[in-house]
């Protein structure tokens, strides 16, 4: 395992984990917010017109690679490090980034309790994995 | 950032991103542990597992998270649907000291407490941030 020995290449790890989930996630989510409510499209064209509208965006793919990579990063993360170490910390971190990206990039408006839940989550996950 | 509360559906496609990750996950868990040890050197043997039973309803309840993670995120924040997914560590916990009888320590009951808790907060909140922009279009809309 690598964490004792180089610190720095384990934090470098967890942070592709964090960093490709963060922009898959904010990438599938913009995606979402462009196509529209899927429950209206459902109703109005059907289930093959919600899939057709979701298929035919382009950030919806992006997101989906970024989650591929996501996917593989923590599996190369894995390899190397303890999952105890892994799991709650790109779980916990991934809670704190993507509300950043939400409020920065997706425009959200991430009030005081929403940063609240944010910030219990995390302590949460980390107390969930001990 | 007005907006009504979610529709009792819509509260059941979040209650399906919190239930169906978890699941699909501990599906999976349980058909890969059952399988003997798979090589590197013969990755096709990944592929036959896909069709074992477990493995199997792992992967649809996954397919059925991602689909209504999708829906959600269409009429719901990323913000406001996150707190959903970390609700499925609950979900984890519950099932393992209700179904499966293990011992559950008090620091993961408070972590319990605390998702629980986060959930609740934002839950009691809008579920979509409106901007001024879209305002107007999404009143017209309702008219």
């Amino acid at each position: 395992m690598m964490t004792a020995a180089n610190p720095w290449a384990g934090a470098a790890m967890i942070a592709a984990v964090v960093l490709s989930s963060t922009a898959g996630e904010v990438l599938t989510a913009a995606a979402m917010k462009s196509v529209g409510d899927l429950d209206e499209i459902r109703a109005r064209s059907g289930l093959k017109g919600a899939i057709r509208a979701v298929i035919t965006c382009p950030l919806f793919f992006a997101g989906v690679f970024f989650l591929a990579l996501a996917f593989f990063s923590l599996l190369f993360a894995l390899n190397h490090l303890n999952l105890s170490l892994v799991g709650p910390a790109a779980a916990s971190l991934t809670v704190i980034t993507n509300s950043i990206a939400a409020k920065l990039f997706l425009k959200e408006n991430v009030d005081r309790r929403r940063w609240t839940a944010a910030a219990l989550i995390c302590i949460g996950v980390y107390l969930l994995a001990h | 950032m007005a907006h009504e509360r979610l529709l009792p559906r819509q509260y059941m496609i979040l209650g399906l991103v919190a239930i169906c990750a978890p699941l699909g996950d501990a599906c999976l868990s349980r058909g890969m542990t059952s399988l003997p040890a798979i090589s590197v050197l013969h990755p096709l043997t990944l592929i036959a597992a896909v069709f074992t039973p477990w493995i199997a309803l792992g992967i649809a309840l996954l397919i059925g998270f991602f689909a209504s993670y999708l829906t959600a995120l269409s009429w719901a924040d990323l913000t406001y649907v996150l707190p959903a997914t970390a609700f499925g560590n609950v979900i984890i916990e519950l099932l393992s000291r209700l179904w499966l009888h293990e011992h559950v320590s008090w620091q993961r009951w408070l972590g319990v407490i605390l998702i629980t808790v986060a959930v609740g907060f934002v839950a009691q909140g809008p579920s979509l941030t409106v901007h001024p922009e879209e305002a107007p279009a999404e009143e017209e809309a309702r008219a």
